[in-house]
Protein backbone atom coordinates (compact mmCIF):
# COMPACT_ATOMS: atom_id res chain seq x y z
CA UNK A 1 0.00 0.00 0.00
CA UNK A 2 2.57 2.43 1.16
CA UNK A 3 4.82 1.74 -1.75
CA UNK A 4 2.08 1.95 -4.23
CA UNK A 5 1.29 5.89 -2.96
CA UNK A 6 5.08 6.37 -2.57
CA UNK A 7 4.78 5.56 -6.13
CA UNK A 8 1.97 7.95 -6.57
CA UNK A 9 3.15 10.92 -4.55
CA UNK A 10 6.94 10.59 -6.19
CA UNK A 11 4.32 12.21 -9.96
CA UNK A 12 1.46 13.79 -8.30
CA UNK A 13 1.95 14.60 -4.46
CA UNK A 14 -1.39 13.62 -3.41
CA UNK A 15 -0.33 12.52 0.28
CA UNK A 16 0.85 16.23 0.40
CA UNK A 17 -1.95 17.82 -0.91
CA UNK A 18 -4.35 15.83 1.42
CA UNK A 19 -2.46 16.65 4.79
CA UNK A 20 -1.43 20.32 4.27
CA UNK A 21 -4.93 21.23 3.01
CA UNK A 22 -7.10 18.72 4.67
CA UNK A 23 -6.31 16.58 7.42
CA UNK A 24 -3.62 18.78 9.31
CA UNK A 25 -5.21 22.14 7.66
CA UNK A 26 -5.12 24.29 10.69
CA UNK A 27 -8.31 25.50 11.53
CA UNK A 28 -9.11 28.27 14.28
CA UNK A 29 -10.42 26.15 17.24
CA UNK A 30 -13.23 27.92 18.31
CA UNK A 31 -15.20 27.84 15.43
CA UNK A 32 -19.24 27.69 16.34
CA UNK A 33 -22.29 26.71 14.23
CA UNK A 34 -22.70 29.19 11.95
CA UNK A 35 -19.10 27.68 10.21
CA UNK A 36 -21.22 24.64 8.74
CA UNK A 37 -22.66 26.26 6.39
CA UNK A 38 -20.36 26.46 3.56
CA UNK A 39 -19.56 22.72 4.19
CA UNK A 40 -23.52 22.30 3.49
CA UNK A 41 -24.15 24.24 0.54
CA UNK A 42 -21.61 22.00 -0.79
CA UNK A 43 -23.22 18.88 0.27
CA UNK A 44 -25.73 20.44 -1.45
CA UNK A 45 -24.38 21.22 -4.67
CA UNK A 46 -23.63 17.90 -4.85
CA UNK A 47 -26.82 16.61 -4.69
CA UNK A 48 -28.09 19.23 -7.22
CA UNK A 49 -25.62 18.18 -9.55
CA UNK A 50 -26.07 13.98 -8.85
CA UNK A 51 -29.61 14.35 -9.36
CA UNK A 52 -29.76 16.85 -11.99
CA UNK A 53 -27.75 15.14 -14.11
CA UNK A 54 -30.25 11.76 -13.62
CA UNK A 55 -33.36 14.29 -14.46
CA UNK A 56 -31.57 15.11 -17.54
CA UNK A 57 -31.94 11.72 -18.83
CA UNK A 58 -35.68 11.89 -18.70
CA UNK A 59 -35.98 15.36 -19.44
CA UNK A 60 -37.21 17.23 -22.92
CA UNK A 61 -35.95 20.61 -22.73
CA UNK A 62 -38.76 21.56 -25.60
CA UNK A 63 -41.84 23.51 -25.45
CA UNK A 64 -44.66 20.71 -26.30
CA UNK A 65 -42.64 18.08 -24.41
CA UNK A 66 -41.36 19.45 -21.36
CA UNK A 67 -44.05 19.57 -19.06
CA UNK A 68 -45.48 15.90 -20.09
CA UNK A 69 -41.60 15.12 -19.76
CA UNK A 70 -41.77 15.94 -15.83
CA UNK A 71 -45.28 14.25 -15.04
CA UNK A 72 -43.41 11.33 -17.03
CA UNK A 73 -40.49 11.50 -14.83
CA UNK A 74 -43.00 11.94 -11.62
CA UNK A 75 -45.23 8.94 -12.74
CA UNK A 76 -43.36 6.57 -14.96
CA UNK A 77 -39.30 6.62 -13.93
CA UNK A 78 -38.19 4.16 -10.99
CA UNK A 79 -37.72 6.92 -8.49
CA UNK A 80 -38.10 9.53 -10.85
CA UNK A 81 -40.55 11.60 -8.23
CA UNK A 82 -37.28 11.06 -5.49
CA UNK A 83 -35.22 12.70 -7.97
CA UNK A 84 -37.23 15.60 -8.97
CA UNK A 85 -38.48 16.34 -5.20
CA UNK A 86 -35.00 15.86 -3.96
CA UNK A 87 -33.81 18.38 -6.61
CA UNK A 88 -36.87 20.94 -6.49
CA UNK A 89 -36.56 21.12 -2.66
CA UNK A 90 -32.61 20.63 -3.05
CA UNK A 91 -32.63 24.34 -4.46
CA UNK A 92 -34.62 25.81 -1.35
CA UNK A 93 -31.98 24.59 1.06
CA UNK A 94 -29.34 25.62 -1.29
CA UNK A 95 -30.38 28.93 -0.54
CA UNK A 96 -31.07 28.78 3.32
CA UNK A 97 -27.51 27.83 3.73
CA UNK A 98 -26.22 30.25 1.07
CA UNK A 99 -28.17 33.42 2.83
CA UNK A 100 -27.20 32.04 6.32
CA UNK A 101 -23.39 31.73 4.86
CA UNK A 102 -23.27 35.18 3.52
CA UNK A 103 -25.50 36.39 7.02
CA UNK A 104 -22.61 34.59 8.84
CA UNK A 105 -19.82 36.30 6.62
CA UNK A 106 -21.24 39.97 7.44
CA UNK A 107 -21.66 39.13 11.49
CA UNK A 108 -18.07 38.14 12.03
CA UNK A 109 -16.54 40.60 9.58
CA UNK A 110 -14.89 37.59 7.49
CA UNK A 111 -15.24 40.03 4.49
CA UNK A 112 -12.79 41.98 6.26
CA UNK A 113 -8.87 42.26 4.78
CA UNK A 114 -6.88 40.20 4.17
CA UNK A 115 -10.43 38.33 2.51
CA UNK A 116 -11.76 40.41 0.35
CA UNK A 117 -11.10 38.19 -2.88
CA UNK A 118 -12.53 35.26 -0.44
CA UNK A 119 -15.45 37.37 -0.07
CA UNK A 120 -16.27 38.57 -3.81
CA UNK A 121 -15.94 35.22 -5.25
CA UNK A 122 -18.55 34.05 -2.38
CA UNK A 123 -20.62 37.12 -4.26
CA UNK A 124 -20.09 35.77 -7.89
CA UNK A 125 -21.34 32.31 -6.74
CA UNK A 126 -24.36 33.56 -5.24
CA UNK A 127 -25.12 35.21 -8.48
CA UNK A 128 -24.56 32.04 -10.77
CA UNK A 129 -26.78 30.38 -8.02
CA UNK A 130 -29.50 32.89 -9.08
CA UNK A 131 -29.33 32.51 -12.18
CA UNK A 132 -29.35 28.15 -12.16
CA UNK A 133 -32.12 28.68 -9.80
CA UNK A 134 -34.13 31.23 -12.13
CA UNK A 135 -33.00 28.80 -15.02
CA UNK A 136 -34.14 25.96 -13.50
CA UNK A 137 -37.36 26.84 -12.74
CA UNK A 138 -38.71 27.63 -16.06
CA UNK A 139 -38.09 23.98 -17.19
CA UNK A 140 -41.24 22.13 -15.95
CA UNK A 141 -42.54 24.81 -18.49
CA UNK A 142 -45.85 25.15 -16.26
CA UNK A 143 -47.41 28.70 -15.58
CA UNK A 144 -45.51 29.99 -13.14
CA UNK A 145 -42.46 29.02 -15.23
CA UNK A 146 -43.54 30.40 -18.00
CA UNK A 147 -44.37 33.93 -16.43
CA UNK A 148 -41.48 34.01 -13.92
CA UNK A 149 -39.64 33.61 -17.26
CA UNK A 150 -41.51 36.24 -18.71
CA UNK A 151 -41.59 38.87 -15.81
CA UNK A 152 -37.39 38.32 -14.95
CA UNK A 153 -36.40 38.31 -18.60
CA UNK A 154 -38.58 41.64 -18.99
CA UNK A 155 -36.83 43.24 -17.26
CA UNK A 156 -33.93 43.27 -19.65
CA UNK A 157 -35.77 46.23 -21.49
CA UNK A 158 -35.25 48.36 -19.35
CA UNK A 159 -31.80 48.77 -20.12
CA UNK A 160 -32.13 51.81 -22.38
CA UNK A 161 -31.32 51.93 -26.07
CA UNK A 162 -30.32 48.10 -26.38
CA UNK A 163 -32.77 46.88 -24.07
CA UNK A 164 -35.69 45.52 -26.62
CA UNK A 165 -33.06 44.04 -28.51
CA UNK A 166 -31.26 42.14 -26.42
CA UNK A 167 -34.56 40.91 -25.10
CA UNK A 168 -35.83 39.18 -28.18
CA UNK A 169 -31.86 37.94 -28.57
CA UNK A 170 -32.39 36.38 -25.05
CA UNK A 171 -35.61 34.81 -26.22
CA UNK A 172 -34.42 33.85 -29.79
CA UNK A 173 -38.24 35.06 -30.49
CA UNK A 174 -40.89 37.33 -29.70
CA UNK A 175 -41.69 35.77 -26.81
CA UNK A 176 -40.33 33.23 -24.46
CA UNK A 177 -41.10 30.60 -26.50
CA UNK A 178 -38.95 26.80 -27.59
CA UNK A 179 -35.38 28.71 -28.13
CA UNK A 180 -35.71 30.32 -24.83
CA UNK A 181 -36.33 26.91 -23.64
CA UNK A 182 -33.94 24.86 -24.75
CA UNK A 183 -31.06 27.41 -24.21
CA UNK A 184 -31.69 27.22 -20.77
CA UNK A 185 -31.89 23.65 -20.40
CA UNK A 186 -28.27 23.79 -21.29
CA UNK A 187 -27.43 26.80 -19.47
CA UNK A 188 -28.92 24.97 -16.60
CA UNK A 189 -26.62 22.05 -17.08
CA UNK A 190 -23.62 23.88 -17.48
CA UNK A 191 -23.76 26.79 -14.73
CA UNK A 192 -23.68 24.66 -11.95
CA UNK A 193 -20.54 22.83 -13.22
CA UNK A 194 -18.57 26.44 -13.72
CA UNK A 195 -20.37 26.90 -9.85
CA UNK A 196 -17.94 23.47 -8.91
CA UNK A 197 -15.19 24.78 -10.48
CA UNK A 198 -15.50 28.51 -8.68
CA UNK A 199 -16.48 26.83 -5.64
CA UNK A 200 -12.45 25.10 -5.58
CA UNK A 201 -11.39 28.91 -6.52
CA UNK A 202 -13.20 29.89 -3.13
CA UNK A 203 -11.76 27.21 -1.08
CA UNK A 204 -8.30 28.11 -2.51
CA UNK A 205 -8.82 31.64 -1.80
CA UNK A 206 -9.72 30.49 1.48
CA UNK A 207 -6.57 28.02 2.07
CA UNK A 208 -4.94 31.29 1.27
CA UNK A 209 -6.14 33.35 4.29
CA UNK A 210 -7.67 30.87 6.52
CA UNK A 211 -10.43 31.00 8.63
CA UNK A 212 -11.87 33.73 9.99
CA UNK A 213 -13.48 32.95 13.61
CA UNK A 214 -16.17 34.05 15.93
CA UNK A 215 -13.80 36.79 17.86
CA UNK A 216 -12.34 38.00 14.44
CA UNK A 217 -8.97 38.16 15.43
CA UNK A 218 -5.97 36.28 13.47
CA UNK A 219 -5.52 32.73 14.88
CA UNK A 220 -1.75 32.27 15.37
CA UNK A 221 0.20 29.72 16.31
CA UNK A 222 -0.72 26.19 17.34
CA UNK A 223 -2.96 27.14 21.08
CA UNK A 224 -5.57 28.83 18.04
CA UNK A 225 -5.99 26.02 15.71
CA UNK A 226 -7.01 22.51 15.79
CA UNK A 227 -6.13 20.25 12.63
CA UNK A 228 -8.98 19.81 10.45
CA UNK A 229 -9.42 16.50 10.57
CA UNK A 230 -10.45 15.02 13.18
CA UNK A 231 -11.76 17.58 14.42
CA UNK A 232 -13.72 19.70 11.63
CA UNK A 233 -14.24 16.66 9.75
CA UNK A 234 -16.82 15.63 12.44
CA UNK A 235 -18.28 18.71 13.15
CA UNK A 236 -18.95 19.27 9.50
CA UNK A 237 -20.94 15.66 8.73
CA UNK A 238 -22.86 16.30 12.54
CA UNK A 239 -24.19 19.03 10.47
CA UNK A 240 -24.98 16.90 7.36
CA UNK A 241 -26.71 14.84 9.38
CA UNK A 242 -29.01 17.54 10.88
CA UNK A 243 -29.26 18.82 6.95
CA UNK A 244 -30.74 15.46 5.78
CA UNK A 245 -33.16 15.38 8.83
CA UNK A 246 -35.14 18.34 7.73
CA UNK A 247 -34.29 17.51 4.02
CA UNK A 248 -35.81 14.17 3.82
CA UNK A 249 -38.59 15.57 5.93
CA UNK A 250 -39.61 17.77 3.36
CA UNK A 251 -38.60 15.41 0.11
CA UNK A 252 -40.93 12.62 1.72
CA UNK A 253 -43.87 14.50 3.55
CA UNK A 254 -43.68 17.88 2.30
CA UNK A 255 -42.48 17.86 -0.84
CA UNK A 256 -44.66 20.83 -2.35
CA UNK A 257 -44.31 22.75 0.73
CA UNK A 258 -42.12 25.26 -1.44
CA UNK A 259 -43.62 24.67 -4.76
CA UNK A 260 -46.40 26.56 -6.51
CA UNK A 261 -50.10 24.87 -7.20
CA UNK A 262 -49.86 27.03 -10.24
CA UNK A 263 -46.81 25.12 -11.87
CA UNK A 264 -48.93 21.83 -12.03
CA UNK A 265 -50.42 23.57 -15.12
CA UNK A 266 -49.24 23.64 -18.42
CA UNK A 267 -47.93 26.92 -19.64
CA UNK A 268 -49.86 29.03 -21.24
CA UNK A 269 -48.93 32.14 -23.50
CA UNK A 270 -51.86 34.03 -23.59
CA UNK A 271 -52.79 33.40 -20.16
CA UNK A 272 -50.98 34.88 -17.21
CA UNK A 273 -52.21 33.48 -13.60
CA UNK A 274 -54.04 36.31 -11.41
CA UNK A 275 -51.26 36.13 -9.30
CA UNK A 276 -47.68 35.77 -9.80
CA UNK A 277 -44.85 35.12 -7.24
CA UNK A 278 -41.30 34.25 -7.82
CA UNK A 279 -40.05 30.95 -5.92
CA UNK A 280 -39.44 31.88 -2.13
CA UNK A 281 -35.70 32.57 -2.26
CA UNK A 282 -35.92 35.71 -5.09
CA UNK A 283 -38.67 37.40 -2.58
CA UNK A 284 -37.17 40.39 -0.81
CA UNK A 285 -35.41 41.21 -4.43
CA UNK A 286 -38.49 40.97 -5.85
CA UNK A 287 -40.18 43.51 -3.25
CA UNK A 288 -37.57 46.39 -3.97
CA UNK A 289 -38.02 46.24 -7.81
CA UNK A 290 -41.48 46.42 -7.45
CA UNK A 291 -40.82 49.61 -4.86
CA UNK A 292 -39.20 51.49 -6.72
CA UNK A 293 -43.01 52.81 -8.40
CA UNK A 294 -42.82 56.66 -8.02
CA UNK A 295 -39.77 57.73 -10.41
CA UNK A 296 -42.58 57.79 -13.13
CA UNK A 297 -41.29 56.70 -16.77
CA UNK A 298 -37.68 55.99 -14.99
CA UNK A 299 -39.54 53.56 -12.02
CA UNK A 300 -38.85 50.52 -14.33
CA UNK A 301 -35.17 50.93 -14.70
CA UNK A 302 -34.79 52.62 -11.68
CA UNK A 303 -36.07 49.10 -10.27
CA UNK A 304 -34.03 46.78 -11.98
CA UNK A 305 -31.06 48.35 -11.00
CA UNK A 306 -31.90 48.95 -7.31
CA UNK A 307 -32.90 44.85 -7.26
CA UNK A 308 -28.91 44.23 -9.16
CA UNK A 309 -27.43 46.57 -6.88
CA UNK A 310 -29.13 44.78 -3.57
CA UNK A 311 -26.49 42.27 -4.41
CA UNK A 312 -23.81 44.01 -6.08
CA UNK A 313 -23.65 46.34 -3.02
CA UNK A 314 -22.06 43.33 -1.06
CA UNK A 315 -18.86 43.58 -3.39
CA UNK A 316 -17.76 47.01 -1.81
CA UNK A 317 -19.15 45.83 1.78
CA UNK A 318 -15.20 45.47 2.80
CA UNK A 319 -14.89 49.22 2.09
CA UNK A 320 -18.02 50.54 3.34
CA UNK A 321 -16.50 49.14 6.93
CA UNK A 322 -14.40 51.06 8.73
CA UNK A 323 -14.10 49.32 12.23
CA UNK A 324 -10.95 48.63 14.14
CA UNK A 325 -12.64 45.45 15.14
CA UNK A 326 -13.99 42.74 12.88
CA UNK A 327 -16.45 41.08 14.51
CA UNK A 328 -19.66 42.47 15.47
CA UNK A 329 -19.63 40.29 18.86
CA UNK A 330 -17.60 43.69 20.21
CA UNK A 331 -19.58 46.12 18.22
CA UNK A 332 -22.84 46.66 19.94
CA UNK A 333 -24.16 49.46 17.43
CA UNK A 334 -23.09 47.35 14.28
CA UNK A 335 -24.55 44.30 15.66
CA UNK A 336 -28.12 46.16 16.53
CA UNK A 337 -28.07 47.19 12.92
CA UNK A 338 -27.11 43.76 11.84
CA UNK A 339 -30.14 42.57 13.68
CA UNK A 340 -32.35 44.95 11.57
CA UNK A 341 -31.32 44.26 8.02
CA UNK A 342 -32.11 40.67 9.16
CA UNK A 343 -35.55 41.29 10.40
CA UNK A 344 -35.89 43.85 7.23
CA UNK A 345 -35.16 41.33 5.10
CA UNK A 346 -38.05 39.02 6.32
CA UNK A 347 -40.63 42.01 5.70
CA UNK A 348 -39.14 42.76 2.08
CA UNK A 349 -40.21 38.67 1.86
CA UNK A 350 -43.32 39.37 2.86
CA UNK A 351 -44.07 42.28 0.69
CA UNK A 352 -42.87 40.65 -1.91
CA UNK A 353 -44.89 37.46 -1.46
CA UNK A 354 -48.17 39.72 -1.27
CA UNK A 355 -49.71 41.37 -4.28
CA UNK A 356 -48.65 44.65 -5.19
CA UNK A 357 -51.90 46.44 -4.33
CA UNK A 358 -52.62 44.65 -0.97
CA UNK A 359 -52.54 46.86 2.01
CA UNK A 360 -52.71 46.23 6.30
CA UNK A 361 -55.45 46.99 8.46
CA UNK A 362 -58.18 47.09 5.75
CA UNK A 363 -56.54 49.84 3.64
CA UNK A 364 -54.51 51.74 6.35
CA UNK A 365 -51.24 51.08 5.64
CA UNK A 366 -50.54 50.38 2.19
CA UNK A 367 -48.12 47.37 1.31
CA UNK A 368 -45.83 49.76 -1.21
CA UNK A 369 -45.36 52.06 1.65
CA UNK A 370 -44.02 49.54 3.90
CA UNK A 371 -42.03 48.26 0.98
CA UNK A 372 -40.10 51.54 -0.20
CA UNK A 373 -39.07 51.93 3.87
CA UNK A 374 -38.17 48.36 3.86
CA UNK A 375 -36.00 48.76 0.74
CA UNK A 376 -34.74 51.79 2.54
CA UNK A 377 -33.45 50.51 5.71
CA UNK A 378 -32.04 47.69 3.53
CA UNK A 379 -29.45 49.85 1.48
CA UNK A 380 -29.37 51.95 4.93
CA UNK A 381 -27.96 49.22 6.58
CA UNK A 382 -24.91 49.84 4.41
CA UNK A 383 -24.70 54.08 4.85
CA UNK A 384 -25.11 53.92 8.34
CA UNK A 385 -22.27 50.91 8.75
CA UNK A 386 -20.19 52.73 7.09
CA UNK A 387 -20.84 56.09 8.47
CA UNK A 388 -21.08 54.90 12.49
CA UNK A 389 -17.76 53.06 11.42
CA UNK A 390 -16.11 55.59 9.45
CA UNK A 391 -16.64 58.48 11.74
CA UNK A 392 -16.00 56.42 14.80
CA UNK A 393 -19.37 56.92 16.42
CA UNK A 394 -19.27 53.30 17.77
CA UNK A 395 -16.95 52.59 20.44
CA UNK A 396 -15.87 48.59 20.02
CA UNK A 397 -15.79 46.74 23.59
CA UNK A 398 -11.83 45.29 24.06
CA UNK A 399 -11.13 42.70 21.93
CA UNK A 400 -8.81 39.34 23.45
CA UNK A 401 -5.87 39.31 22.40
CA UNK A 402 -6.20 35.44 21.70
CA UNK A 403 -8.90 32.70 20.85
CA UNK B 1 21.07 51.65 -26.30
CA UNK B 2 20.53 48.63 -28.70
CA UNK B 3 18.76 46.99 -25.86
CA UNK B 4 15.91 49.48 -25.12
CA UNK B 5 15.28 49.18 -29.01
CA UNK B 6 14.98 45.95 -28.73
CA UNK B 7 12.48 45.94 -26.02
CA UNK B 8 10.52 48.74 -28.02
CA UNK B 9 10.24 46.08 -31.04
CA UNK B 10 9.07 43.36 -28.07
CA UNK B 11 6.75 45.56 -26.49
CA UNK B 12 5.09 46.37 -30.28
CA UNK B 13 5.30 42.79 -31.15
CA UNK B 14 3.00 41.56 -27.90
CA UNK B 15 0.66 44.38 -28.63
CA UNK B 16 0.18 43.72 -32.05
CA UNK B 17 -0.30 39.70 -31.49
CA UNK B 18 -2.56 40.73 -28.42
CA UNK B 19 -4.56 42.79 -30.49
CA UNK B 20 -4.65 40.60 -33.12
CA UNK B 21 -5.78 38.16 -30.83
CA UNK B 22 -9.06 39.85 -29.52
CA UNK B 23 -10.18 41.32 -32.77
CA UNK B 24 -9.55 37.09 -33.49
CA UNK B 25 -11.69 36.51 -30.64
CA UNK B 26 -14.23 39.28 -31.73
CA UNK B 27 -14.84 37.84 -34.73
CA UNK B 28 -15.32 33.98 -34.14
CA UNK B 29 -17.50 35.05 -31.32
CA UNK B 30 -20.29 36.58 -33.77
CA UNK B 31 -21.92 33.79 -35.26
CA UNK B 32 -22.21 32.50 -31.69
CA UNK B 33 -23.69 35.42 -30.17
CA UNK B 34 -26.27 35.72 -33.73
CA UNK B 35 -27.30 32.36 -33.21
CA UNK B 36 -29.17 33.16 -30.68
CA UNK B 37 -31.35 35.60 -32.23
CA UNK B 38 -34.35 34.89 -33.83
CA UNK B 39 -34.36 31.81 -36.87
CA UNK B 40 -35.74 31.47 -40.14
CA UNK B 41 -38.51 29.93 -39.23
CA UNK B 42 -39.38 32.33 -35.92
CA UNK B 43 -39.32 34.90 -38.31
CA UNK B 44 -41.52 33.47 -40.89
CA UNK B 45 -44.60 33.56 -38.40
CA UNK B 46 -45.27 36.94 -39.42
CA UNK B 47 -49.03 37.58 -39.75
CA UNK B 48 -51.72 35.96 -38.25
CA UNK B 49 -55.34 36.20 -40.09
CA UNK B 50 -58.75 36.56 -38.20
CA UNK B 51 -62.09 36.13 -38.82
CA UNK B 52 -63.73 38.90 -37.02
CA UNK B 53 -67.53 38.59 -38.40
CA UNK B 54 -68.40 36.26 -35.31
CA UNK B 55 -67.21 39.25 -33.06
CA UNK B 56 -70.60 40.90 -31.07
CA UNK B 57 -70.02 44.38 -29.61
CA UNK B 58 -68.47 44.39 -26.38
CA UNK B 59 -66.71 40.88 -27.37
CA UNK B 60 -63.21 39.80 -27.60
CA UNK B 61 -61.32 37.53 -28.51
CA UNK B 62 -56.96 36.37 -28.07
CA UNK B 63 -55.39 35.82 -30.84
CA UNK B 64 -51.45 34.45 -30.78
CA UNK B 65 -49.01 36.33 -33.47
CA UNK B 66 -45.50 36.02 -33.66
CA UNK B 67 -46.56 33.52 -30.27
CA UNK B 68 -47.38 36.94 -28.59
CA UNK B 69 -51.40 37.14 -27.64
CA UNK B 70 -53.53 39.98 -29.25
CA UNK B 71 -56.30 41.40 -27.95
CA UNK B 72 -59.25 42.06 -30.99
CA UNK B 73 -62.52 43.84 -29.27
CA UNK B 74 -65.35 45.36 -30.97
CA UNK B 75 -66.39 47.67 -29.02
CA UNK B 76 -69.64 48.92 -28.04
CA UNK B 77 -70.28 52.66 -28.17
CA UNK B 78 -70.33 53.75 -24.63
CA UNK B 79 -66.46 52.16 -24.61
CA UNK B 80 -65.51 54.38 -27.72
CA UNK B 81 -67.49 57.48 -25.58
CA UNK B 82 -65.06 56.66 -22.63
CA UNK B 83 -61.96 56.23 -24.95
CA UNK B 84 -62.47 59.31 -26.69
CA UNK B 85 -63.81 61.02 -23.59
CA UNK B 86 -59.78 60.27 -21.91
CA UNK B 87 -58.17 61.80 -25.04
CA UNK B 88 -58.63 65.39 -23.07
CA UNK B 89 -57.58 63.83 -19.24
CA UNK B 90 -53.79 63.56 -18.20
CA UNK B 91 -52.25 60.32 -19.69
CA UNK B 92 -49.03 59.31 -18.94
CA UNK B 93 -48.51 58.56 -22.46
CA UNK B 94 -50.37 61.08 -24.17
CA UNK B 95 -52.52 59.49 -27.45
CA UNK B 96 -55.32 60.06 -28.79
CA UNK B 97 -57.93 57.15 -29.13
CA UNK B 98 -58.99 57.82 -32.77
CA UNK B 99 -54.90 57.48 -33.51
CA UNK B 100 -54.56 54.05 -32.06
CA UNK B 101 -57.78 52.53 -34.29
CA UNK B 102 -58.28 52.29 -37.93
CA UNK B 103 -61.86 51.32 -37.39
CA UNK B 104 -63.53 53.22 -34.43
CA UNK B 105 -65.54 49.77 -32.86
CA UNK B 106 -62.23 47.37 -33.60
CA UNK B 107 -59.43 47.93 -31.03
CA UNK B 108 -56.53 45.51 -32.06
CA UNK B 109 -53.68 45.37 -29.28
CA UNK B 110 -50.71 43.79 -28.51
CA UNK B 111 -51.58 42.06 -25.40
CA UNK B 112 -48.33 42.01 -23.59
CA UNK B 113 -47.79 44.86 -20.64
CA UNK B 114 -45.40 47.27 -21.11
CA UNK B 115 -44.09 46.58 -17.99
CA UNK B 116 -42.84 43.52 -17.26
CA UNK B 117 -44.90 41.11 -19.81
CA UNK B 118 -47.33 39.80 -18.67
CA UNK B 119 -51.04 39.68 -20.21
CA UNK B 120 -53.63 41.96 -18.60
CA UNK B 121 -57.04 40.54 -18.16
CA UNK B 122 -59.81 40.91 -20.52
CA UNK B 123 -62.32 44.33 -21.07
CA UNK B 124 -63.86 45.27 -17.98
CA UNK B 125 -61.59 43.79 -15.51
CA UNK B 126 -59.65 47.43 -14.69
CA UNK B 127 -60.84 50.73 -13.72
CA UNK B 128 -62.05 53.27 -16.51
CA UNK B 129 -63.48 50.06 -17.71
CA UNK B 130 -60.33 48.18 -19.81
CA UNK B 131 -57.54 45.85 -18.93
CA UNK B 132 -55.86 45.15 -15.64
CA UNK B 133 -52.60 43.42 -15.48
CA UNK B 134 -52.97 41.18 -12.81
CA UNK B 135 -49.10 41.30 -12.15
CA UNK B 136 -48.21 44.42 -10.87
CA UNK B 137 -51.62 46.22 -10.97
CA UNK B 138 -51.50 48.71 -14.13
CA UNK B 139 -54.88 49.90 -15.38
CA UNK B 140 -55.74 50.19 -19.30
CA UNK B 141 -58.72 51.98 -20.59
CA UNK B 142 -60.97 51.12 -23.76
CA UNK B 143 -57.72 52.22 -25.84
CA UNK B 144 -55.24 50.31 -24.36
CA UNK B 145 -53.80 53.49 -22.61
CA UNK B 146 -51.96 53.24 -19.42
CA UNK B 147 -53.73 55.06 -16.67
CA UNK B 148 -52.72 54.02 -13.46
CA UNK B 149 -49.58 51.30 -12.36
CA UNK B 150 -46.57 51.06 -12.82
CA UNK B 151 -46.38 50.09 -16.71
CA UNK B 152 -44.91 53.22 -18.60
CA UNK B 153 -46.34 52.88 -21.60
CA UNK B 154 -49.69 52.01 -23.43
CA UNK B 155 -50.32 49.03 -24.92
CA UNK B 156 -49.00 48.41 -28.21
CA UNK B 157 -51.21 48.43 -31.25
CA UNK B 158 -49.54 46.17 -33.96
CA UNK B 159 -49.24 46.92 -36.94
CA UNK B 160 -52.78 45.26 -38.98
CA UNK B 161 -54.68 45.52 -42.08
CA UNK B 162 -57.81 44.07 -43.22
CA UNK B 163 -57.92 41.78 -45.80
CA UNK B 164 -61.57 42.22 -46.87
CA UNK B 165 -64.46 43.61 -44.52
CA UNK B 166 -63.94 40.44 -42.33
CA UNK B 167 -60.75 39.44 -42.29
CA UNK B 168 -58.11 41.27 -40.06
CA UNK B 169 -54.86 40.55 -41.07
CA UNK B 170 -51.84 41.38 -37.74
CA UNK B 171 -48.29 41.36 -38.40
CA UNK B 172 -46.93 42.75 -41.71
CA UNK B 173 -45.39 40.23 -44.21
CA UNK B 174 -41.85 39.95 -44.82
CA UNK B 175 -41.16 41.11 -48.08
C1 LIG C 1 -26.72 24.91 -8.46
C2 LIG C 1 -27.36 23.81 -8.64
C3 LIG C 1 -28.78 23.71 -9.14
C4 LIG C 1 -29.91 24.40 -8.74
C5 LIG C 1 -29.98 25.52 -7.69
C6 LIG C 1 -31.02 23.91 -9.54
C7 LIG C 1 -32.34 24.35 -9.43
C8 LIG C 1 -33.42 23.83 -10.12
C9 LIG C 1 -34.80 24.17 -9.89
C10 LIG C 1 -35.31 25.22 -8.89
C11 LIG C 1 -35.57 23.40 -10.74
C12 LIG C 1 -37.10 23.39 -10.84
C13 LIG C 1 -37.63 22.24 -10.02
C14 LIG C 1 -39.12 22.06 -10.19
O1 LIG C 1 -39.86 22.96 -9.79
O2 LIG C 1 -39.50 21.04 -10.74
C15 LIG C 1 -34.68 22.60 -11.52
C16 LIG C 1 -35.08 21.71 -12.51
C17 LIG C 1 -34.22 20.92 -13.28
N1 LIG C 1 -32.83 20.86 -13.16
FE1 LIG C 1 -31.71 21.87 -11.76
N2 LIG C 1 -30.55 22.92 -10.37
C18 LIG C 1 -29.20 22.77 -10.18
C19 LIG C 1 -28.36 21.89 -10.83
C20 LIG C 1 -28.73 21.10 -11.95
C21 LIG C 1 -27.82 20.31 -12.76
C22 LIG C 1 -26.31 20.22 -12.54
C23 LIG C 1 -28.58 19.68 -13.73
C24 LIG C 1 -28.15 18.75 -14.87
C25 LIG C 1 -27.01 18.25 -15.01
C26 LIG C 1 -29.96 20.05 -13.52
C27 LIG C 1 -31.04 19.60 -14.28
C28 LIG C 1 -32.37 19.95 -14.09
C29 LIG C 1 -33.47 19.42 -14.86
C30 LIG C 1 -33.39 18.40 -16.00
C31 LIG C 1 -34.64 20.04 -14.35
C32 LIG C 1 -36.09 19.83 -14.86
C33 LIG C 1 -36.80 18.74 -14.12
C34 LIG C 1 -37.57 19.27 -12.95
O3 LIG C 1 -38.26 20.28 -13.07
O4 LIG C 1 -37.49 18.66 -11.87
N3 LIG C 1 -30.00 20.92 -12.44
N4 LIG C 1 -33.36 22.87 -11.12
S1 LIG D 1 -46.27 43.21 -15.95
FE1 LIG D 1 -48.12 44.28 -15.99
S2 LIG D 1 -48.03 45.43 -14.23
FE2 LIG D 1 -46.10 44.46 -14.21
Amino acid sequence: MSTIMEWIDKRLPVTELIKSQATEYPTPKNLNYWWNFGSLALTVLIIMIATGLFLAMHYKPDAALAFKSVEHIMRDVNFGWLLRYMHANGATFFFIFVYIHILRGMYYGSYRAPREILWWIGVVIFFMLMGTAFMGYVLPWGQMSYWGAAVITNLMSAIPVVGNDLVIWIWGGFSVADPTLNRFFVLHFLLPLLVFGVVFVHLWALHAVHSNNPVGIDAHDDKDNLPFHPYYTIKDLYGVGVFLIFYCYFVFFAPNAFLEADNYIPANPMQTPAHIVPEWYFLPFYAILRSIDFLGSFSKLAGVIAMVFSIAILFILPFLDRSPVRSFRYRPLSKQLFWIFVANAFVLGWVGYNPPDASLFSGAIPLILIGRTSTAIYFGYFVILWLVTALDIEKPRPVPKCL
Amino acid sequence: MAIEVEENRRDFLILATSAFGVAGVAAAAWPFIRSWSPSADVLAQATSEVDISPLQPGQMITVPWQGKPVFVLRRTPEMIASAQKGDSESLPDPAKDADRVKRPELLVLLAVCTHLGCVPQPIGTGDYGGFLCPCHGSHYDTSGRIRKGPAPKNLEVPHYDFKDANTLVIGKALA
